[in-house]
Order: C-alpha cells, then structure tokens, then sequence
C-alpha cells in the first residue's frame, strides 16, 4: 500500500509539468465547473449535509473561486480525496485545485512540484488530556501514554518534542481519528495528540466535552492552504489572489452584507480597487472586474468563513488565534490590492 | 376346595392405569438436565454462558430500548437522555437515504435503484433455483444491461449498443465457431468491437442530456447500493473467469497454462487493497487526462481479477478431487474436450466446489468497503467520511456501524443459506 503511493507520488512528479502545459483558468471557463479537491470528511472544514450539499472552511474556499472566476458559487464539482489520493488527483488534472486542510511543507511544494497558493489555516499541534490527571503543561507529561496516528507529520513532532525535552512516553498507535478517540475516552493513553483544531473538534463531540483540557503547548507548525499544480501561474494567481481578495475583506471592513453597496464606490481607494470601481486588478487575472466582489458575496471573508464553519458560535468552537487579521495580532496578512 | 383364587391374596385383573413420568424426567426439566445440567462441568459451563448473555443483554437492551429516533443531532440526544444508556438512532432517521443510495444520487431517482434491485431478484431467480423454466433465462441475460440504464440513466441507446455488440458477437460465433472454436472466439470479439465502435459513433453528442430517466455519473453513486453493485457485478464476472482459468491451469497447452499459472499467482500474491490503489491511481497516467475509463469500471475489473484468480483456484481443488476415471470415462465415451467438460467434469467438479465458491463470494462482498480508502463513498465509506465528519453526528459510533453490520449480515446470510439449500438439493450421494 504504501509502496504504491509512494510509486504514484514518483509519477506525480515525472508528469506534473506535462498535465500542467495547459491553461486551466481556461479549461475551468470552458467547462463551466471548478473540480475541487476537498477531503471525504473532516468536521467543520468540509462535509456533506443531510441533503448532500458540501459545507464547511475549506469548502467555502472551493466556492470563493468558482464564484470569482465563474459567477456562480455552486460551479464546483467537489471532488472528496483521501489522504493518499490529494495528490495524484491533482498532478493528473482530475482536480483544478485541492482544498484539503494540507500542510504546506517543503518537500510537498519543491519535490512533489505543487503550488501553494498561501495559508488559509494556522494549524499546530496540540494535547488533550483528562481535567482529573492535573496537568497544566505539556512538559509534565514524563512517562505519559501517547494515542498518535501512525504515518503522521504528528508522530514525527510528538517524537522530537519528547526528546528535545529530554522527557519519556509510550506511544499507542491507532490508525484513524475516530479509533483514537474512542482509545482516548476508554482511558487507553493519557494523552490525545493531533492537529489543535482536530483536538477541538473532537473534544466538541464528547459527552463531556468540559472534563478533558487541551494543553497550551503547540508544538509544530502546520499552515494548512490551498494548492495547484506547478507552473500554471495565471492560475495559481487566481487562487492565490481569491485567498487574498477574502482576508483583505476583512481588513477592510467588506462583509457579504456590505459588499454590493461597497462596491459601488467608497472613500477607501483600495477597497475600490478590490471590488473592482477603481483599477483593472480583475482584467490583469483574466477575470471581470467585480471577481472579488462576487467571491466575497459567495460565502462572506474570511472572518464571516471561519465564524460559520469553525468559529467561537459553532459547535467546534475555534477560537481565532493565530488565524486572526494581523491587526488583530494573528498572522493573517494580505498583500495590498494595487 | 380352596380355589385358587382364596389362597392368592392378590391377583391383578386388569392392567394398571399408566402413570404420569416422574416430574424430572419429562418436559422441560428432562430437557434442561440432560442438556444443560447434566454433570457438574457442564452445570458450570451453562451458569457461566447465561451469566454472560445476561451481562451483553443487559448492556445492549437498555441501549437499543432507550434509543432516540427523532431528534436532529447527537447534543440533543445527549441533552434528552441526561447521561442514561440510550442509541441515538437519529443518524439513521436522518442519514438513512445517504447510507444506502450515498449523498450524490438525486433523491427522486431513488426508484430506480429500487426497481434494479427488485428485477435482480427476478433475473437471479432462474440461475439460483433451476427448477423454473428455462425461459426465465432470456431476462436474465437482458439484466444487465436494463440495470445500467436503471442505475445510471441517460440515453437508452448506450446499453442497446452493448447488447447489439454481443448478439453480434454470438451470432458470429455460431456460424464460425461450430468447426473451429478458436477462430470463432476471435471473430466473436471482433464482431462485438465493431459493433460497439460503430454505434458508439451513431449516438448523437449531448444524447443523453434530455433522456427519460435523467443521467447520473459514477462518482455520485454510493451506499450500500455500490456495495451491491460492486459484488454482484464482480461476483458474476469472476465465476467464469475463474473457470476459465481453473481449467486454462490444467491444461496442456503450456503458454495457456503458463499465463494462467502466472496471472493466478500474482495476483493472489498481491493484496487487493494494492490492486485498488493502483485502479484509482496509477491508472489514470496510462490515459490521456480527458479520456480516463470511469473509477467504477477500474475498480470493477481489479476486484474482478482479484475473485477470479481465488475462484479459480478453489474450482481446481474441485477439479482435482473427481477421480481420474471420470476424465477417462468422458475420453472412452469418445467426448471432444468442450463436450467432457461441460457435460462430465464441471458439473461434478463445481458442486464439489460449491461451499469454496461461496466463501469466496461472501469475502468478496465484505471487502467491497476497501473501496471507500480511495475515496468511492460506500456504506462504510459514507460513515467514516462525510456523516461521522458532520457536526451534528460527530462521535456517534456504535449506531452506524451496527446498521451496517446489519445490512451486510442479512445479504451474506442469505447467501449462506442458499449454498447450503443448493448443497443439499445437489446431494446425489448416498451418505
């Protein structure tokens, strides 16, 4: 199995240039739809309803760029990957774009020849463990059970974070998130490790939710965001530039409420760059001039994304942390629309 | 004189009316001393059994009694049983269309599935009880292809076109297959490949985007209907590819008999978890990225390598169990091979074979969920992905897996249960 993914992930990049030659801002015109990589499921970033209707963080970004570059936030054919399957799915044109909460790494961006086109999701990872073991700091966990997934970037920090320490454990291997929870709730390991928001995420679904405390310690550093193939750059700028359009939104102060009386022209010369009444940003991607107005209406900025899907209101509870606007001393920081 | 019968003080003049059996050697007492208490292990044994099935009963009844069948998500379950035992039996209210048709398949074609499932009954019925008239046959062998056009909709024509290719391919058969088997054979898949490239180029572009039942893609397939799907398509190619290859490995031709040995071993050698990465991904750089062959199909002809090789492989020890007289009967009767075969040796060979083949085919079944590790959302693939990943049902585990354990335990029971009907109606043996 693993044999086989590392086979086609050679493939990958011995054909990515070639599946790449061709313009796919122009292929997504033509056929009218985006086919975006999301997972097959992963709470609040992106799942099916009970009406099949895909929801969710990363989802929200797979209809910013249907809506800018087509009109239309439901010209997406959500696309569900594993993890083994992101990335073929990608290198060989099944998917224009993959959405999929994926760490940026380097060897992801340089040697498997992707894109990233910025960070959506500041991710880091986290530890849980019951109230009643009385623990405040990660660095008291000498000797701790450990339930990590095996295969993981998370089972690499666990590994060197313990060591570094210079601090002893014992891990329990599982193999998904849901064995590890219930290994975790059985008393099976002391201590759950996985990506913070997955922590809080699954923290949400116990009976107990208040009985179990997730440690302040983060231990790596995992910016998840969207990617593209390599050396598609008008595309990649297209998505780049959606993500970009959604977190100056919010700096300036456009929301899904405000954006179609923003747009027609305010005091603020860059919101009118972006919304397309000053400047020709939208002709210079390829797009028309009111593209990042009808991102921005598609599902809100980021800040109106993040609320919905994984925000303090919803049932995940994520509070915004590093992932607030840079005003705000999170590290979300766009580039100026000029 | 005394008579007889003053010296006798007591002499029975009738039978005695029958009495009732001491208590404890009747009825259910009888029963339970002989069978549960009848020595003191065994009178342990049965305390121990029943103290066991009631410590699960006592578990599981409160569970599935106390269980919450209308609320909208698994807080509000939490919220309404206040910490007691209680299933909440909501996700399958709520979700139950998606675990059994997936969360793509438009709802108001949900009949279409339904009704394939219903002829399945019918078209299976002649070749599974084979006292029904042999007429039954001719529906059976049109299934196929009004279940394609049923399950995925579109132009009628593409299922015509295939049917076509294969009248095609039997009538060519038949007129060059009677003297020379492998120059019919030949022709025979010609014939189908011209007919199918020729009415492939008939139908029109866009044919079937105002059809009558409304098309629906590959990918939005799902539930327990692809798991169907996926087995008893598979498990109906892969029989007589599987003979095929059984008789192909006993042969004397040695490069049939080499490929065959070759095909057998590797792909036995190999787990089909691999052979399902490789149709999902590796395929898919051996096509031009616009003409890839639909993930359903790929994963279809890899499962059905996979069965055929194991099926295979159990016909042989059929094969090798008949005695050597009955192939040199067939030779002394003067048969051709075709004739030994299909007359003498697989009728006998395959009722020897019958528990293997099954066992084969219930494996199959059951691994059809490998499929939701590359991404084909079936009932196991539906659970792990998009309804335990929903906020509302995040954390519901035993629910949704016991349902699915249901839903496969009645169709692998009831192929159980026919085997062993077929076993015992093919009993020609005196035991």
């Amino acid at each position: 199995m693993k044999k086989s993914v590392f086979l086609g992930a050679l493939t990958v990049a011995g054909l990515a240039a070639g599946a790449a030659a061709a313009g796919t801002l122009d292929d997504v015109k033509a056929r009218g739809k985006l086919n975006c990589g999301v997972t097959t499921g992963l709470v609040g970033f992106a799942a099916p309803d009970a009406n099949g209707n895909w929801e969710g963080f990363d989802v929200g970004m797979c209809r910013a760029v249907a809506a800018a570059v087509l009109g239309d936030p439901a010209a997406v054919e959500f696309v569900p990957t594993t993890g083994k399957t992101r990335f073929t799915a990608l290198a060989s044109g099944e998917i224009d774009m993959l959405a999929r909460n994926t760490t940026w790494t380097f060897s992801r961006d340089v040697d498997l020849k992707f894109e990233f086109v910025g960070v959506n999701y500041y991710d880091g990872q986290g530890f849980m463990v019951p109230k009643e073991l009385g623990v405040s700091s990660a660095k008291e966990l000498d000797g701790a059970t450990v339930c990590i997934q095996t295969g993981t970037t998370t089972e690499l920090n666990l590994a060197d974070f313990f060591r570094s320490n210079n601090i002893s454990y014992e891990p329990v291997p599982v193999e998904t998130n849901a064995e590890s929870q219930q290994q975790y709730l059985s008393g099976a390991c002391d201590v759950y490790t996985t990506d913070a928001s997955g922590l809080a995420a699954t923290r949400a679904t116990f009976e107990a939710p208040g009985e179990h405390v997730v440690l302040p310690e983060i231990i790596s550093k995992e910016p998840l965001g969207p990617l593209v193939r390599h050396g598609d750059n008008e595309w990649g700028d297209v998505v780049r530039w959606t993500l970009n359009a959604l977190i100056s939104a919010e700096e300036l102060g456009v929301t899904s409420a405000n954006v179609a009386e923003l747009a027609a022209g305010t005091d603020v010369p860059e919101t009118n760059r972006l919304l397309g009444s000053e400047g020709t940003l939208g002709a210079m991607l390829g797009l028309d001039a009111d593209w990042a107005k009808k991102a921005i209406m598609a599902g809100g900025n980021y800040g109106e994304l993040f609320e919905k899907n994984i925000g303090e209101a919803t049932p995940i509870a994520l509070s915004r942390g590093l992932n607030a606007s840079y005003k705000d001393g999170g590290l979300l920081y766009s580039p100026p629309f000029r | 004189m005394a008579t007889p019968k003053d010296s006798i003080a007591f002499v029975a003049e009738g039978t005695l009316p029958q009495l009732d059996p001491p208590a404890n050697s009747v009825g259910p007492v009888k029963w339970l001393r002989e069978n549960l208490f009848s020595t003191p292990a065994n009178t342990l044994l049965t305390v121990a059994s029943f103290y066991v099935i009631y410590m699960i009963l006592g578990q599981v009844l409160p569970w599935v009694m106390n269980g919450l069948w209308t609320t909208g998500s698994l807080s509000e379950c939490r919220e309404i049983l206040q910490g007691e035992t209680g299933a909440c039996f909501s996700v399958l209210t709520e979700r139950w269309h998606q675990l059994l048709y997936g969360f793509k398949y438009p709802a108001s074609e949900y009949w279409r599935p339904n009704l394939a499932v219903v002829l399945l009954l019918v078209a299976a019925a002649p070749v599974l009880f084979f006292d029904l008239p042999r007429k039954l046959l001719i529906f059976t062998a049109l299934y196929p292809f009004i279940a394609y056009w049923l399950i995925w909709g579109g132009t009628i024509l593409a299922p015509v076109v295939g049917l076509l290719g294969f009248v095609g391919a039997g009538l060519v058969f038949r007129t060059l297959g009677r003297d020379n088997f492998a120059l019919g054979f030949i022709g025979a898949i010609g014939a189908a490949l011209v007919v199918w490239y020729v009415g492939g180029a008939l139908i029109p572009e866009g044919a079937s985007d105002n059809a009558v039942l409304q098309a629906v893609p590959s990918r939005d397939l799902g539930g327990f209907m692809l798991n169907l799907m996926l087995g008893v398509t598979c498990v109906s190619l892969s029989l007589p590819l599987g003979i095929a290859l059984a008789l192909g490995r006993q042969s004397n031709m040695p490069l049939i008999k080499g490929i065959c040995v070759v095909f057998i071993e590797f792909v036995r050698g190999v787990p089909l978890i691999t052979l399902l990465f490789v149709a999902s991904v590796m395929l898919s750089y051996f096509f031009p990225p616009d003409s890839t062959v639909d993930l359903f199909l790929r994963v279809v002809i890899m499962i059905t390598l996979f069965s055929s090789a194991y099926i295979a492989e159990v016909i042989r020890g059929g094969l090798a169990a008949l005695p050597k007289g009955q192939y040199e009967a067939a030779d002394s009767l003067g048969l051709a091979y075709p004739e030994a075969m299909r007359l003498i040796i697989l009728p006998q060979a395959l009722k020897i074979s019958i528990p293997g083949i099954v066992n084969v085919a219930v494996g199959l079944f059951k691994d059809t969920t490998l499929v939701s590790v590359i991404s084909m959302f079936d009932l196991v693939g539906m659970i792990r992905g998009p309804i335990l990943a929903s906020t509302e049902w995040n954390g519901v585990y035993w629910e949704l897996l016991g349902f699915a354990a249901l839903l496969f335990f009645v169709v692998c029971y009831g192929i159980s249960q026919y085997s062993q009907w077929l076993e015992r109606r093919l009993a020609t043996d005196h035991r």
